[in-house]
């Protein structure tokens, strides 16, 4: 039972932490530039659709086993209202 | 000489075991024969002179020759066991600004007409002494211990090393504790492989010998304590030689066994 309910051990806490500690380290873009990119990309697609600019979501993924020598990829999560504008 | 290798050994973090990894990978490589170069490239506060036992024979350093005041022969110490292996020391008065890059790669440029291996130990950090000691290089060793601020350096040094050029750039673990890994309180070492995603030279376990050789001044690398024999291991793939990987798991349980029996006895 005590398996079950246990708390994370401090060696799964350490890898946890380390991975997300090592995206933005990785990545080395602050939040305003991301925030900047979000902006000038939901003005570019409004040219020509109808979008939800404040439920979209950008961010960086260096996916891919161990992620080294990856290049780095750009998620973008656009929500459509209208696609004929 | 055929096709000399100079490898720098680096970590960004300090005390994680750059220099008593030098020391062990150069004593090892001399003791099979090689002809190699150890340089302490950490102005200001050398220490590979100490582990290696040659604090006293230092005359001239690395900032002489750089600063033209002896030739590069005059600042190599000859080691007091094995024959084919020199160490140049570094400077205790000057700081790093003493050398640059570019007088790194003539220094390096003449030792590899006599040496099969230099190689470099690097001072912690990110700045000129990490500049200067990568400069002359063409393979990295990156030491890391399995915690979480080690790591985290050790991979913004990979990712320098990337950036300027290395094409060869090795893991070595230090300091790991089994006993600790299996109580899930210490990273395993495929668990630090499985983030720094870089190719795996050694696993040196935690172990007393290796401040016990450093208090004697003599590299353990070889002889029959766990960490003597990883770093013997970690030398064979330095020179390109596919040696498995000592279960620690068992190897060190067993190791305790047989001492103890010993100590019974």
């Amino acid at each position: 039972m005590r398996r079950f309910f246990r708390r994370k051990s401090s060696r799964e806490v350490a890898r946890d932490r380390l991975k997300i500690l090592l995206i933005s380290d990785r990545v080395n873009c602050s939040p305003e530039m991301m925030e900047m990119i979000k902006l000038d990309i939901a003005k570019v697609i409004s040219k020509y659709m109808k979008i939800d600019s404040a439920n979209m979501e950008i961010q960086i993924n260096t996916k891919g086993k161990g992620s080294r020598g990856k290049t780095p990829t750009l998620y973008a999560n656009i929500p459509i209202l209208d696609l004929h504008k | 000489m055929s096709n000399p290798e100079v490898i720098v050994v680096t970590s960004g973090k300090g005390g994680v075991g750059k220099t008593t990894t030098t020391a062990n990978v150069g004593t090892g490589l001399a003791k099979l024969g090689k002809k190699v170069c150890l340089i302490d490239t950490d102005i200001g506060l050398r220490n590979l002179d100490v582990v290696m036992g040659l604090e006293n024979r230092i005359v001239y350093n690395l900032v002489d020759v750089v600063d033209g005041n002896c030739r590069v022969k005059q600042a190599l110490i000859r080691d007091k066991r094995n024959p084919g292996l020199y160490l140049m020391p570094s400077a205790q008065t000057k700081d790093k600004s003493a050398v640059s890059p570019g007088q790194m790669i003539k220094v390096i440029e003449h030792l590899k007409e006599q040496f099969d291996y230099v190689l470099l130990d690097c001072p912690a950090g990110i700045e000129q002494g990490f500049q200067n000691a990568i400069a002359g290089a063409d393979r990295a060793l990156v030491v890391t211990t399995p915690e979480v601020s080690a790591i985290r350096d050790a991979d913004r040094i990979i990712g320098l090393l990337e950036a300027n050029g290395f094409k060869q750039i090795d893991l070595l673990i230090n300091r790991l504790r089994t006993d600790m890994v299996k109580r899930g309180d210490m990273m395993s070492a495929s668990d630090v492989v499985d983030i720094l995603a870089i190719p795996l030279i050694g696993i040196v376990p935690d172990d007393e010998s290796v401040v016990i050789s450093t208090n004697q001044g003599e590299p353990l690398v070889g002889n029959d304590s766990p960490a003597g024999r990883a770093y013997a291991n970690v030398v064979r793939r330095v020179l390109g030689e596919e040696v498995p990987f000592l279960n620690f798991e068992r190897g060190i349980s067993f190791w305790t066994r047989v001492t103890g029996i010993f100590h019974k006895v």
